[in-house]
């Protein structure tokens, strides 16, 4: 009997931290047995070994920052039958989308004298807004059981289980005290997806968004509280320009809040 | 074999022979960069470490964030070692604010560090340098002829990650470090789990650190100036003073009079080079070498059965080197654990002030430096950012530029092998390197610096 050829696997970088690609091989207890299951094709941060596409599976870290990688970006999507983004710089820009809101020609006047060395796009975009993605996964970084859940979604053909509800949900469900109405600590939980399991509120602190705006969030809202419990307007500029500043329902409650 | 890789051996008119070794993407090093190197008449005519990691700006848009957003921003550059950049950005707005922090909250700083430090250094250790040594493209490949060798590293980093998630929430950008100490700290209760697994890890770090004494190292011993941290006690995090083993001994803020940073072509991220005496080596080589009579009686033991002499010159070493510290790591922590007490109080209260601060740790990979103007409503005016590889680049090509006569016989295929495995030497980590905001611009010796 010819037995069935494994899924191709392969792992693309762009402008990031390497963070994402990291939490595969954090997977200790599942490394061996994931790559028993597929073919690991491309993935230079663990392996020389490169083998031609056309790959089944494309994790693409990373956002788009550079022509060069623009244009690559296009390749590799030629080259894969899914493309799933992992973490917020392949879904939102990441934090280097910062940039994306500073007068561009006075930011680059600063860091390029000599802009012929080293080319750079005026924004940080995430990789959809280039290409068709099959499936964003979100966050700052990626939960990895989420990426183990992801990846054997795809190769079984059906939908991943990655909730859209808010970090608030997390609270409830681990059975942590609000640190917004019990201490008055400005948090993002209420407009963040779910996804990190609601640490920072566990560890007393409030929300910082990694995971980016949860389905439909409710951001006017949310700023009215963080005054009532203190916060200014450049607080609340800072506190939605954060890993998932470029998010659309981020981008524009930042702005809302923009000092003119 | 790796797509994309050219090699070309040429004869010209005059019957010079010609030889271009060149790797287009680094495999098993973190961020994106290359090799090329260039060979003539069996001689070497240039080595470029390329760098093209794309820069992301960091010292740009940390300007006008809050003093206590640092730790939090500048772990995003890198996610291997996040800790290094949360340590070395707390105790540099401390500094700005006049603070020294001590008690049980620079132990539990120290214990998450340990974390950290086991599992970056079991990752390059097992992953990404031991597969040249025993000729396989991966450790996946290698796990099927040494699966116990994988299997327990495996174990061994996640204990490691095992730490940092306890301390920190989670193992890749955590969220618990805070300037003036922690969101919340554990109950001695939390530890009883973990201290256990570090008596099985202590075992496995002995283990690997005479494993590794048995590889095969070639010949190749290189004069180098070692820099790092020194600290009065103890081996070194997060304080002490600065020193190299050709008479630099200064204070983490006078790093700046020391030490320059200037932009070559091929590289995205700086090079940075001490200004009396050019090219250095930071990273856990220097480390030990500097520190060696700070390790506990049994890592000294260890590494010097394991074939290290007390000053480590073989770069192809640094992968004992890597597992003695595993080990002193592990010690240091079951240490810190069994006297630990829970204090009354998470952090330290903090109330802004214009200053600046500087602050350095040793990073897995070397010496990390920060430094920051804040302002007194406590905004970043101004922040620099030194990671340990911008601090290596010219001693790798240095390393290449010595090594290659030695293995000039190879073909280029082997030689191209050897060429990355020395700079794997490094653990280079390319997505730290780059993320510059001054460029200083060197074109025909002539030095241009730009704010």
């Amino acid at each position: 009997m010819v037995q069935p050829r494994k899924p191709k696997l392969a792992v693309w970088k762009f402008a990031s931290c390497d963070g994402c690609q990291l939490s595969l091989l954090d997977c200790e207890d599942e490394l061996l047995a994931v790559a028993g299951a597929v073919d690991i094709a491309n993935f230079p941060e663990a392996s020389r070994a490169v083998a031609k596409g056309p790959y089944d599976l494309s994790l693409v870290e990373g956002s788009i920052t550079t022509p060069h990688d623009a244009e690559r970006i296009h390749k590799i999507r030629r080259n894969s039958k899914y493309l799933i983004t992992i973490g917020a710089c392949a879904t939102a820009g990441g934090i280097q989308a910062l940039r994306n809101f500073q007068d561009v020609r006075e930011f680059i006047s600063i860091v390029y004298a000599h802009p012929e060395y080293i080319e750079s796009l005026k924004k940080s975009t995430p990789i959809a807004e280039h290409v068709f993605v099959d499936f964003e996964l979100r966050g700052c970084p990626i939960n990895k059981m989420q990426l183990v859940e992801v990846i054997s979604a795809f190769l079984n053909g059906r939908n991943p289980n990655t909730p859209r509800h808010s970090v608030c949900m997390e609270c409830k469900m681990r059975g942590a005290v609000c640190v917004m109405t019990a201490r008055g600590i400005p948090c993002l939980g209420p407009v963040t997806q779910a996804g990190c399991g609601a640490l920072c509120p566990a560890y007393n602190r409030g929300c910082y968004g990694c995971f980016g705006p949860m389905e439909t969030p409710n951001t006017p809202s949310l700023s009215k509280w963080w005054k009532k419990l203190g916060a200014n307007d450049p607080d609340l500029v800072r506190a939605f320009r954060g890993f998932n500043a470029y998010a659309e329902e981020f981008r524009r409650e930042s702005e809302a809040h923009e000092v003119r | 074999m790796k797509s994309g890789k050219k090699k070309k051996k040429t004869k010209n008119n005059n019957g010079n022979r010609r030889r271009r070794i060149k790797v287009n993407y680094m495999a098993r090093v973190e961020g994106e960069g290359g090799l090329d190197i260039r060979i003539r008449n069996d001689r070497v005519t240039d080595v470029k470490l390329r760098i093209f990691e794309p820069p992301r700006f960091f010292e740009a848009f940390l300007r006008d964030r809050m003093f206590t957003e640092a730790p939090d921003i500048t772990a995003r550059i890198c996610g291997i070692c996040p800790i290094a950049y949360q340590m070395s950005s707390v105790h540099a707005m401390e500094n700005a604010l006049g603070l020294s922090i001590g008690g049980p909250i620079r132990e539990l700083r120290r214990l998450i560090y340990c974390g950290e430090w086991i599992e970056s250094h079991v990752l390059h250790v097992a992953m990404l340098h031991a597969p040249d040594f025993l000729g396989y493209q991966d450790a996946i490949a290698m796990a099927k002829d040494h699966p116990d060798i994988v299997k327990n590293a495996l174990q061994l980093k996640k204990i490691g990650n095992d730490l940092v998630t306890l301390l920190g929430g989670r193992e890749i950008h955590p969220i618990n470090v805070r300037v003036g100490g922690f969101y919340r700290v554990p109950a001695k209760s939390e530890f009883k789990e973990i201290r256990e697994k570090l008596n099985w890890a202590l075992e496995t770090a002995v283990g690997m650190v005479r494993w590794t004494g048995t590889l095969p190292f070639p010949d190749f011993e290189q004069d180098y100036v070692f820099v790092s941290l020194r600290h009065p006690q103890e081996y070194p995090f997060c304080e002490g003073r600065l020193v190299s083993n050709n008479g630099l001994d200064i204070a983490i803020d006078e790093f700046p009079q020391h030490f320059e940073e200037s932009h070559v072509e091929h590289s995205t991220s700086l090079h940075c080079l001490k200004k009396d005496s050019g090219n250095y080596f930071v990273g856990p080589q220097a480390r030990y070498s500097l520190n060696f009579d700070r390790l506990t009686p049994l890592a000294q033991e260890e590494a010097l059965k394991a074939g290290l002499a007390k000053t480590c010159r073989n770069p192809f070493q640094s992968i004992i080197v890597r597992c003695v510290e595993t080990l002193w790591a592990v010690q240091e922590a079951i240490r810190i654990i069994d006297n630990y007490e829970m204090p009354d109080s998470p952090a330290v209260e903090l109330e802004p002030r214009a200053a600046t601060g500087h602050g350095c740790s040793e990073a897995p990979r070397g010496i990390l430096y920060h430094r920051y103007r804040i302002n007194d409503q406590g905004l970043i005016e101004d922040a620099e950012i030194i990671p340990p590889t911008s601090q290596n680049q010219a001693t790798i090509e240095n390393d290449l530029r010595e090594m290659i006569p030695k293995f000039i016989h190879l073909e280029d295929e082997k030689l191209k092998w050897q060429c990355e495995q020395a700079v794997r030497n490094y653990d280079p980590c390319i997505s730290c390197s780059c993320h510059f905001l001054r460029l200083n611009l060197d074109r025909d010796g002539a030095v241009v610096s730009l704010p």
